[in-house]
């Protein structure tokens, strides 16, 4: 087998870009939690930008490689070493059979990406090899991978990929303090002072916050009458605020429907900042326009391009 | 037409609102909704998220925007009654009662002041209505529930309830497809698969199926169980 992995991490799984058109059956679309630094990992691996990839959480695994690949690490630093040498995130990464990368805890956010020439092959299962942990789908066995499992890779492009790196400076755009907001579908249902309440307080993220939704601790958001609404369908990144008014940021394995109001939506452009969001970590929100949640996305993805990276020499 | 609303829930979803009410003809209008957007073969679509009284939109914010989407709608809107749905289909499902597989049997019964015998004579006399599949895969929202075996849910979920339980919460019944937590009183277990997601259809229901649960010995429940796909 090309890739063992010798030991898991805390949470790691195989993610591409979701699994879209089944949310009228109850499947979600899972994915990989910060889309964006799966895809810069996969262009510097010469990839398409949704190949199949490792996703990791908090601390990282060991990897070992049966045969030579490219590698790129992107997302939060977690420490890598390859045969006991430090190597760099965000570069393209030559790796040797026999060699073994280790990750370790991070030492910024929550996920780091292991991207592989190649891609990271395991059969589809309602066309995506995304993992929902939730429901025990897709991925490689529906499950968090174990010390033991043995992955295979896809076949790489037969163009040479090169080898690249992404400057520091568009990594830093990437990194955001303050996560940006629509308003949501229910945004009335709460009392007057609860949007500028939400927009003006600090909120920390729980301890029992998982991929499928980031729950929040912080000043609570008072309804403004009993809210009876009936069961409806929710989007990605919803933030549903119970009757106990701590916000639950609705994330990539999100049920498809349910029944509590919603004050506001993370826009497009800020998701993969909310999976890098790791438990005690403070975090903001600020409400925007529509138009300019579609400007901010048009500029984001303007950078998730090759002519983003430079050469580096390997 | 006139009291049917279109919100923009994010930059990446629209809620359309048909009504706010739980009825079957309710249902039949996000049914023919969600079969005209099918028809269109989905265009900048992901999904639709079916409801009682809505269905929810989502796309793809590179490829459009809410306002684009919102004018595709109100064109569904327009179309959507020439849309014929097919007849009902009617789905058995088979349930062994109590015993270890409904361990809430006892529970209900005391509950609602019947035998444990009647629960089982009401709950599997009734027909009922798959309104929409949600929350998770496979899972339909079921009515209508018989008035007399409405219980309250369990104080304290329990932390896993196993695949197929048929389970009572509140004013509603429905069956776990997947094991899960879960708060409502299970009854029983059926010894069908609802969410297969190799299969040729992923769920064992859909939207507006009608649906009976047939009481099944342990011997049956077995067998069933080890029957081939």
């Amino acid at each position: 087998m090309p890739l063992r992995v010798t030991s898991a991490g805390f949470q790691t799984t195989v993610q591409d870009a979701g699994r879209q058109g089944y949310a009228h059956l109850g499947v979600s679309a899972s994915g990989a939690a910060d889309a964006v630094s799966m895809r810069f990992g996969n262009l510097l691996v010469g990839n398409p930008e949704h190949a199949p990839a490792l996703e990791m959480t908090l601390v990282g695994g060991s990897f070992l490689f049966d045969e030579a690949a490219v590698i790129a690490l992107t997302g939060s630093d977690f420490d890598p070493l390859l045969d006991g040498d430090s190597v760099p995130m965000w570069t393209s990464i030559p790796v040797a059979a026999g060699q073994q990368l280790s990750c370790r805890a991070t030492k910024s956010g929550a996920r780091c990406y292991l991207c592989i020439s190649g891609g990271i092959r395991v059969p589809p299962v309602l066309g995506s090899a995304s993992t929902h942990l939730m429901t025990g789908l897709g991925g490689h066995l529906g499950r968090a991978l174990r010390a033991g499992d043995e992955l295979e890779l896809g076949k790489p492009r037969q163009e040479a990929a090169g080898w690249w790196r992404l400057p520091d400076q568009v990594v830093d755009r990437l990194k955001r303090r303050v996560i940006r907001v629509t308003e949501g579908p229910q945004s009335d249902v709460y009392a007057a002072r609860a949007l500028s309440e939400f927009a003006s307080s600090v909120y920390f993220v729980s301890e029992d916050s998982n991929r499928m939704g980031i729950r929040l601790r912080g000043n609570p958001l008072p309804w403004r009458q009993v809210c009876d609404m009936l069961t409806e369908g929710v989007s990605l990144g919803a933030i549903q605020v119970p009757p106990d008014g701590q916000p639950i940021i609705l994330f990539v394995e999100h049920q498809t429907t349910g029944g509590y109001p919603k004050i506001a939506n993370v826009i497009s452009a800020d998701m993969h900042a909310v999976g890098q969001l790791r438990p005690r970590d403070s975090v903001r929100f600020e409400f925007v326009s529509l138009d300019t949640a579609y400007e901010l996305l048009a500029e984001l993805e303007a950078l998730i391009h090759p002519r983003s990276l430079v050469p580096f020499n390997a | 037409m006139t009291d049917i609303q279109v919100h923009f829930a994010s930059d990446r979803s629209l809620l359309v609102m048909l009504g706010n009410e739980i009825s079957r003809e309710q249902q039949r209008k996000v049914a023919q909704l969600c079969a005209v957007i099918e028809r269109d073969r989905y265009g900048a679509v992901q999904n639709v998220h079916p409801a009682y009284g809505s269905v929810l939109i989502t796309f793809d914010p590179r490829r459009t925007s809410a306002a684009s989407m919102a004018a595709a709608a109100r064109k569904w809107l327009e179309r959507m009654s020439s849309i014929e749905l097919p007849p009902a289909r009617r789905v058995e499902i088979p349930v062994c009662y109590g015993s270890s597989f409904g361990p809430d049997l006892p529970d209900v019964a005391a509950h609602t002041g019947l035998s444990c015998d009647d629960v089982v004579r009401i709950h599997s006399s009734a027909e009922y209505f798959v309104y929409f599949l949600g929350f998770s895969p496979g899972f339909p929202y079921l009515g209508d529930l018989p008035r007399e075996l409405a219980v309250p849910r369990l104080g304290t979920p329990r932390t896993r309830v196993p695949a197929g339980s048929v389970a009572i919460g509140g004013t509603q019944t429905g069956v776990y497809p997947l094991a899960s937590p879960g708060g409502w009183r299970i009854i029983g277990r059926t010894p069908l698969k609802l969410f297969e997601p190799l299969g040729e259809s992923p769920t064992l229901l859909q939207m507006g199926d009608l649906v009976n649960f047939e009481p099944i010995s342990e011997e049956e429940f077995v067998r069933v169980a080890e029957e081939p796909e």
